[in-house]
């Protein structure tokens, strides 16, 4: 309690700079009294849209801009391509589907619940085909997860690239999935679920996507997956059905997903050996690497989200997951990692998704150099990008989950920077 | 409790803000009687505060209580929630949902091909077949030697560079399994056409995929039954996932939370300011900004605060405008130009990046711009003095590899006549 009387080199700043610049909020008011409160305006005189104009709502039209957006050059063709969601413009936890990134390797298809086929077959007692509507009589299950593109963040291996946490940071969403856990497939149709044994999975696009994935995980807690929000899965990711793999890396959530096939070994196929395996500095390379470590970056302020209202109360906010399970602690650090204090978490994270964090603060107007840093349920901690390039070099290009440098200068616009 | 400070602020401004008055007033010899009323004022004010800080601590008491009432009934409401949410339940046998797959139907989904060439068909091909099938079907991504067009895979060569500042991964320098080529070309290629080659075909282009990385001589061919003999040139190149011994044990600590570094300071920039356009996508644009001038950062904060910088003039400046174009067709080929801005810039203070800057294209000899490092073709052009007219601009950027045969521009070339006119009327708007 005592700190709040007493006088800080900080609070000085405040004050000065407040009157320097003069007080943002207050600005109508000293100007004489807002016509916005005193003038009789349209919306509050004439009446506005009536029901069903819009029968399927789509955000506001001064929200145009909060939308997936692609970088070109990064690809060969946009039908094999990636985009990236506006999370700079996003607050809370959930991804609507609408603006939630897409990542095809052939396109997107139009694939009719009628025309949907699930095939589960290799070493299984029974071979089975399900239609849409045999899925949705197993019991099903309701889970937020993440799913995180292994190349989130891969440009920025070699050096600070895209100036933007949408670009940096934008290979992620985070839905609440209703699916039928895959296991209770499996022991539909009788499979050998000896712990030594794979599970194939491939999608019904011209890219079948083809991913092994080991009996354990299969068992655990992947589901079969028909819902996204409570809505259906948008074409873009999967409709009718997409594989959820919590916690690992997006590639092998394969979308338009037709067949599981039981398998005694990894099949190699080209997304696990070609594509998604990280090579190190002496040229050899790691593959399995399924897991998405602990990761965090501030949202906002961040390049796309300059501070505009001057110094004084500020909201640091971003997002923090790991594929380990939960997200226990939040810090953030506005010198660059000299000191860093403890974010509050918007609410307990959920296993495997993405948890929101604030920390509530004054902004002097002096420049800063943000950075969070993310702890998980396993005491993991996010590392920077030098200890990330000292195991591995730089050009892994998949799983970078390093600390994130927002430099924000005097006037409140922030880039993106590596610092020592 | 959190809020109960709160409660003081303005209670306790109120009476500094007072006793601020008094002294100053005070001070300027008012008359006694002027103290003695502002004395009394003071002690009502005091009085004030200190009743206000009592009704503060009682608030803050009832503000715990009801904070205890809160937490008991979120306990309670939690575990009647844990006692009705469970996981879908697991039951003793099947459901019988589903039917069984007919053999034809698993024959038709189920084509992998593992790495012991277990699921390959009968068949085989050989190279010269496999060029004749690559040549068709795969050279227009690909190129006639594997060796990749524009960002599309270059599947050819690349050996011992895996360890290099830009590793070339390809079939033959990395890949480490050969069914995972004959795998993924009989399933997912060609790129919109996946599916339709026959077996043959497959085993001909992979035959021609290793030989153009050198793996095999001009007369082999590939079978079924030779081709678990053929071990990759990089299969021993990985490592299954080894993060938990590397990585995890080491980065399982409790972090440092303050004079955790002596001094940071920003050793890059972003290479890229990236555009957000209304329109949707983004355009990346080089960032002129460096280092320098920035403050580094201690404990104590930055070391200075950089003076505000004058606000970064467009890249594309509209001031050299010699010839002014009809304004949509102008609009147009900013547009149009969008698809060469990652190479070349144009206006006022452009530079060579990648590709030459455009300014004063049109009349300009080929192969001229000072500074720029010109492929062999157009080093030629420029010895002929072959200058860029329109006619020339629109064939070259039509179908610039068959123009220019040689050129570095990874550009396959503008498909649409608008396209070619907007942009040329857009580069002529930068002088001639």
């Amino acid at each position: 309690m005592d700190e709040t009387f007493k006088p800080s080199r900080r609070a000085f700043l405040r004050g000065s700079a407040a009157a320097a610049a003069g007080s943002v909020a207050g600005a109508a008011a000293a100007n004489g009294a807002d016509p916005l409160i005193t003038e009789l305006q349209d919306w509050a005189s004439y009446t506005g849209a009536g029901v069903d104009e819009t029968p399927y709502g789509m955000p506001i039209s001064f929200e145009s801009h909060v939308v997936r957006r692609n970088v070109e050059w990064l690809t060969a063709s946009p039908i094999s391509s990636i985009n990236f969601t506006p999370i700079h413009a996003l607050d809370g936890t959930i991804t609507p589907q609408g603006c939630a990134f897409e990542r095809h390797h052939s396109g997107a298809i139009e694939l009719r619940k009628e025309d949907y086929r699930l095939m589960i077959n290799g070493l299984v007692d029974r071979p089975l085909v399900f239609t849409y509507e045999d899925l949705e009589r197993f019991p099903r299950e309701n889970h937020v997860y993440f799913c995180e593109c292994a190349a989130n963040t891969g440009m920025e291996w070699a050096g600070a690239q895209l100036n933007g946490v949408q670009f940096t940071h934008g290979m992620i969403h985070n839905m609440e999935y209703t699916g039928v856990p895959l296991r209770t497939l499996l022991r539909e149709a009788g499979a050998d679920i000896a712990l030594d044994k794979w599970v194939y999975v491939e999608g019904a696009d011209a890219s079948s996507n083809g991913r092994s994935i080991p009996m354990e995980k299969a068992l655990d807690d992947v589901l079969v997956a028909f819902k996204a929000n409570g809505e259906a899965l948008r074409m873009e990711h999967g409709y009718p059905v997409r594989l959820v793999v919590p916690g690992w890396e997006g590639n092998m959530w394969v979308k338009w997903l037709r067949r599981v096939e039981v398998t005694d070994m990894a099949v190699e196929s080209r997304e696990e050996t070609s594509k998604y395996t990280d090579v190190y500095a002496d040229g050899t390379a790691r593959k399995w690497t399924w897991v998405m470590d602990a990761k965090s970056v501030i949202t906002t302020p961040s390049p796309q989200m300059p501070i505009t209202h001057g110094p004084g109360p500020l909201v640091i906010s971003g997002l923090a997951w790991s594929g380990h399970g939960q997200i226990t602690r939040v810090d953030v650090s506005k010198d660059g990692g000299i000191t860093w204090e403890t974010a509050r978490l918007g609410k307990q994270g959920d296993t495997k998704a993405l948890t929101r964090f604030y920390l509530d603060t004054e902004w002097d107007g002096a420049p800063m150099l943000l950075q969070a840093r993310a702890m998980d349920e396993t005491g993991y901690v996010q590392p920077t990008k030098e200890q990330l390039r000292d195991q591995r070099g730089e050009n892994a290009v998949y799983h970078n989950n390093c600390i994130q440098t927002w430099y924000v200068n005097a006037e409140g616009i922030a880039e993106n920077v590596e610092v020592s | 409790m959190s809020k109960s400070p709160n409660i003081f602020i303005p209670a306790l401004a109120g009476t500094a803000g007072i006793l601020g008055v008094a002294f100053a007033v005070t001070s300027r010899d008012y008359g006694a009687d002027k103290i003695r009323a502002l004395e009394t004022r003071m002690g009502q004010v005091e009085a004030q505060a200190s009743a206000a800080s009592e009704k503060a601590s009682v608030e803050a008491q009832r503000a715990a209580e009801l904070e205890l009432k809160i937490a008991e009934v979120q306990a309670a409401a939690s575990q009647r929630v844990a006692s009705l949410t469970a996981p879908a339940p697991a039951v003793e046998g099947t459901y019988g949902i589903g039917r069984p797959a007919l053999d034809e139907e698993v024959a038709a989904w189920d084509v992998d091909v593992l790495p012991d060439g277990r699921g390959l068909p009968a068949g085989g091909g050989d190279v010269f077949t496999g060029e004749e099938v690559f040549a068709e079907k795969c050279a227009s991504c690909h190129g006639d030697f594997a060796e990749g067009v524009d960002n599309w895979p270059v599947l050819a060569g690349g050996f011992d560079t895996l360890a290099d500042e830009d590793p070339v991964k390809t079939v033959g320098s990395y890949w480490p399994y050969l069914s995972t080529a004959w795998d993924y070309i009989h399933r997912s290629m060609p790129f919109g056409e996946a599916g339709t080659l026959t077996a043959d075909e497959t085993y001909a282009i992979v035959a021609y995929i290793l030989y153009s990385n050198d793996l095999v001589d001009d007369n082999f061919e590939l079978t079924r039954e030779n081709f678990a003999d053929f071990n990759m040139y990089n299969m021993d190149g990985f490592t299954v996932d080894d993060r938990p011994e590397q990585e995890y044990a080491a980065w399982r600590a409790e972090p440092c939370m303050e004079n955790c570094k002596d001094e940071v300071q920003v050793t890059m920039r972003s290479v890229f300011l990236v555009d957000t356009p209304p329109e949707g996508g983004s355009d990346s644009v080089m960032n002129p900004a460096s280092i320098d001038g920035l403050p580094s950062f201690t404990a104590a904060g930055p070391s200075f605060i950089p003076e505000a910088a004058p606000k970064p003039a467009p890249v594309v400046q509209k001031a050299a405008v010699t010839q002014p174009a009809a304004p949509d067709l102008m609009e147009a080929g900013e547009k149009v130009f969008k698809k060469c801005k990652a190479c070349h810039q144009v206006g006022e203070g452009a530079k060579n990046r990648s590709g030459p800057h455009l300014n004063g294209l049109i009349g300009r000899t080929m192969g001229s711009v000072d500074g720029f490092a010109y492929s062999s073709v157009f080093a030629a052009a420029l010895d002929e003095g072959r200058i860029w007219d329109e006619a020339a601009l629109a064939e070259f950027l039509a179908k610039p590899k068959t123009y220019m045969k040689g050129t570095k521009m990874s550009f396959s070339g503008l498909k649409k006549d608008e396209d070619l006119a907007a942009i040329t009327a857009y580069l002529k708007s930068y002088g001639e």
